[in-house]
């Protein structure tokens, strides 16, 4: 008979330990960063928190060993987007490290030593992109300044690859680790130089790739389900089946007799069951007993709501618009002939595989948190306010999430704040709150519901000349304006050189709750916009390609145009296909990267069949070609869970689906063939985490329409009669 | 009523009511917490463990339906399929966020086991439990059939 292993019980919350080389000095790091989001603003304000990283005299970002192992703080969140390897590539590459000598670990939250932590919209390269080469770049330089003076050689003449630093005239050569204690007393240059792309010798190569596929391999990945403390409790929350619902009353006498069970009691969220293990804690809140107070609740089905926007976007409801783009006499009346449509989407979860979980300790003022939530300096906000205390008394350690797709970024940390609510009560002790499936699907923080309905006028020539479009659907955050639900049409280059514009949002408000959900309004715009175009290529009887080719030479959408016809070129467009199979078109730019898509589609019993999807995709300089791939063919994926079969509806308020029986998601022999081809560019990078998700709906509702004649009007394309 | 339980091939003398799900005492009682989560029910394939070899759902076994059939998890998983399967796991970058990935390694190593040559039908029907929300099918598929071909490697 063997024991549990002892030292997993023992497993407590302690700082990462850095192996460090040589001298030290202060190397804070601050860059320079614009505050767009409101909540980073929020933050900036609020937060002192957490521990000061240790010292390393190569900044906050680069520490080395005396064994010359490079270890790179990732100071963004590692939801499975590869985000870690992409920053530490930027910084290898400009310090000319051994890549297979470069590890990454997760920074501490922390607002002195790494500004906003904010992982959100795929902008983490982009933004991260200066100052991860600068920090590279110094330290590099700090090798340099230590080697020429050691040699007594200009330091022009030294070169550094791999990790070796050497003078190729006297044939001198010495590793990082030989010249680590020399360094440490250089000081960092203040505008290092950098690469140009035709330096790079780690950038852009296949080698760049993940360096957690290991323990990902093989189970031995910590996430926040993951996590032991000495004498930590389980908690779930019974939550309002509805919307808006509070608990009046609960009878927990059911639900105490349940072996196990600690405490049972109140919380702003819901009742909490607390317990000494997971399915303890599952029981007795089944056992519980809870009348619900639905007085403010949602109590409407969907298809009332449906109906409820089409009126809205008809102008027959009170609801007052807020107009994005104007144009031209953008209030007169369209004429005769017009192109019509509208377009009903549906709420989605995110539904990642690891539910949404946290585990907090609160004694006192002092809050210790584990999660894995991408807007980490936000959480510390969130806790504080929960327990409550200041930001700078919450220490929180970042994990890997097991996804999130936008769930664990829900503004108000909803998730946190619920567990520190539970922590509070239990002074001292641990506590792992995690939601099970059917919290995370009936929990809310949903892709919201949108309606969209078009009017548009053409000229001789087929393109369009005005276009009226009217949105409907609810708020991401409680503050700020709607735009986050029109960025996909906003920007579409198709709207450049139409002469009358009338684009508008309508933002109804409703108990049941909203956030960004993986590529967010474009998740419904890039549908609406790429759909709309090959209808009207077909009533202009042009060709989709050729048809979006005269609209982005219009706009000067060379971006676009480059990538129009490198996917086309890539997947045979316009060549002969088996009989019973079309191609369809999507091409669409999302936070700076331009994704097209053909996707190979045919009918069975009604319901589409994709088994090829090629991909051409601009996001500036690639920096990892292999997880560039890894992106697009899971954004791919994920844009077919939510075209295909996605939805979640309401019953007289209550969610309808309960698992992934109702939700259905893509499984393995849904998944096409995807090939993906990256444009070459000198361009800055601009991110992959979301853009390769919404184009793949349009696609595949273009493929049906070259094969039916017939236009998609709603998705997802499974169960509806679309 | 103790339960005697083999798993990793270590025996467990487990102190808990007989209607806890299998998943429940790996995690909590013996801190193997490689098997995941992921819906309790039987829907998403996350927690897939072997019973004597066999895939299932270790959130749908129950304490008292487990008799004496040996457990593997992730953690003990071994074997020239298993080594197959981790290698070509991690040379094709497999993993994404990486939390369904236990359930899926334990899945292909099962497939293997039987079929030693599976065809894509063969995967689809095998691996059509394990649900990846990161969409990571293909580079499974892929790596599936490298482990195929290196176990067949080994042996000729
Ligand atoms: S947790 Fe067992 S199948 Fe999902
Ligand atoms: S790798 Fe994220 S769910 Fe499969």
């Amino acid at each position: 008979m063997s024991d549990p292993k002892p030292a997993a019980r023992g497993f407590r919350m302690t700082r990462r330990r850095m192996v460090l080389g040589g001298g030290l000095t202060g190397g804070a790091l601050v860059i320079g960063y614009a505050a767009t989001h409101p909540m980073e603003v929020a933050a900036m304000v609020l937060s002192g928190g957490g521990h000061d990283p240790e010292p390393s005299a190569f900044g906050a970002y680069i520490r080395i060993a005396a064994d010359g192992m490079v270890t790179i703080v990732n100071k963004q969140q590692e939801l499975g987007q590869g985000i870690h390897a992409a920053l530490a590539a930027m910084i290898a590459e400009e310090l000319d490290a051994d890549w297979s000598r470069v590890r990454v670990v997760s920074a501490e939250v922390n607002f002195r030593a790494y500004g906003v932590q904010l992982t959100y919209g795929s902008f983490s390269v982009s933004t991260q992109w200066d100052a991860m080469r600068r920090a590279g770049a110094a330290a590099r330089a700090m090798f340099v300044a230590a080697a020429a003076r050691r040699w007594r050689v200009p330091r022009a003449s030294i070169g550094v690859r791999d990790g070796i630093v050497s003078h190729p005239a006297t044939g001198r050569s010495a590793p990082f680790a030989a010249l680590l204690a020399d360094a440490d007393r250089e000081t960092p240059p203040q505008q290092p130089r950098l690469k140009q792309p035709a330096e790079y010798r780690l950038i852009g190569t296949d080698r760049v790739r993940r360096k957690d596929a290991v323990p990902k391999s093989t189970g031995a990945q910590v996430y926040t389900q993951d996590v032991q403390r000495s004498g930590m409790l389980f908690a779930v929350l019974a939550r309002s089946p509805r919307f808006g619902g509070r608990p009046a009353r609960f009878d927990d006498r059911a639900a105490r007799q349940v072996a196990g069970v600690v405490d049972v009691f109140a919380t702003p969220a819901g009742v909490a069951v607390v317990a000494e293990n997971s399915f303890a804690a599952l029981r007795a809140r089944a056992a519980l007993r809870t009348e619900w107070d639905d007085r403010q609740a949602e109590r409407r089905s969907t298809p009332e709501i449906v109906e409820e926007y089409h009126s809205i976007a008809l102008g027959r409801s009170t609801l007052k618009p807020d107009r994005f783009l104007q144009r031209g006499d953008a209030d007169r009346r369209f004429g005769e002939g017009q192109f019509e449509a509208a377009f009903d989407f549906p709420y989605l979860a995110h539904a990642p595989m690891e539910t949404l979980d946290c585990v907090a300790q609160v004694d006192g003022w002092q809050v210790r948190i584990a999660s894995g939530s991408h807007l980490a300096t936000g959480e510390l906000v969130n806790a504080a306010i929960a327990t409550p205390t200041i930001p700078g008394k919450v220490e929180l350690e970042v994990l890997p999430a097991g996804g999130s797709f936008g769930r664990r970024g829900a503004a108000m940390g909803d998730y946190v704040a619920e567990c520190v609510h539970i922590a509070r009560r239990l002074q001292g002790r641990p506590v792992k709150l995690f939601w099970s499936r059917e919290d995370d699907l009936t929990g809310g923080y949903y892709r919201p519901m949108a309606h969209h309905r078009l009017w548009i006028e053409s000229g001789a020539d087929g393109l369009p000349t005005a276009w009226r479009h009217h949105i409907v659907a609810q708020q991401l955050l409680p503050f700020g304006a709607n735009s986050p639900n029109y960025e996909g049409v906003k920007n579409s280059p198709y709207l450049a050189a139409v002469s009358t514009l009338d684009c508008k949002i309508f933002t109804p408000t409703s108990p049941v709750t909203a956030t960004f959900w993986r590529s967010v309004g474009h998740s419904h715009g890039t549908m609406v916009m790429e759909h709309v175009v090959d209808q009207l290529a077909r009533r202009a009887a042009r060709d989709p390609a050729d048809y979006r080719r005269a609209l982005y030479r219009r706009a000067g959408a060379t971006r676009h145009l480059a990538v129009l016809d490198a996917v086309c070129r890539e997947a045979g467009w316009g060549t002969s296909i088996d009989a019973g199979w079309a191609r369809g078109l999507a091409v669409q730019d999302y936070a700076g990267t331009v994704v097209g898509q053909v996707a190979e589609v045919r009918l069975e019993a009604g319901r589409p069949v994709v088994r090829r999807v090629v991909a051409a995709v601009d996001c500036g300089i690639a920096i990892s070609p292999d997880q560039i791939a890894a992106q697009m063919e899971g954004g791919i994926g994920f844009g077919l869970s939510a075209a295909l079969y996605g939805a979640i509806t309401l019953k007289d308020g209550i969610v309808e689906q309960r698992n992934f029986d109702g939700y259905r998601v893509a499984r393995i022999d849904d998944m096409p063939r995807v090939e993906t081809h990256i444009l070459r560019s000198t361009a800055p990078p601009t991110g992959m985490g979301e853009p390769g998700v919404p184009p793949i709906a349009p696609a595949i509702a273009n493929a049906i329409l070259a094969l039916t004649g017939r236009p998609t009007r709603r998705l997802p394309f499974v169960g509806t009669d679309a | 009523m103790p339960y005697l339980l083999t798993v990793n091939g270590q025996r467990h003398r487990i102190e808990a009511d007989g209607e806890t799900p299998l998943l429940w005492i790996l995690r909590d009682t013996l801190y193997l917490t490689g098997t995941k989560y992921g819906c309790g029910a039987a829907q998403c394939g996350a927690c897939t463990v072997h019973l004597d070899g066999a895939p299932v759902r270790s959130c749908s076994v129950p304490l008292n339906a487990l008799g004496t059939a040996e457990v593997t998890t992730i953690e003990g998983v071994d074997g020239p399929q298993a080594q197959a399967v981790r290698d070509a796991w991690v040379a094709r970058d497999v993993p994404q966020c990486g939390f369904c990935q236990s359930g899926q390694v334990m899945s292909a190593i099962a497939l293997l086991r039987a079929i030693p040559m599976p065809s894509d039908a063969d995967i689809d029907a095998a691996m059509g439990g394990n649900l990846c929300r990161c969409a990571t099918y293909m580079r499974i598929r892929a790596a599936i059939h490298d482990a195929a071909a290196a176990v067949a490697g080994a042996s000729a």
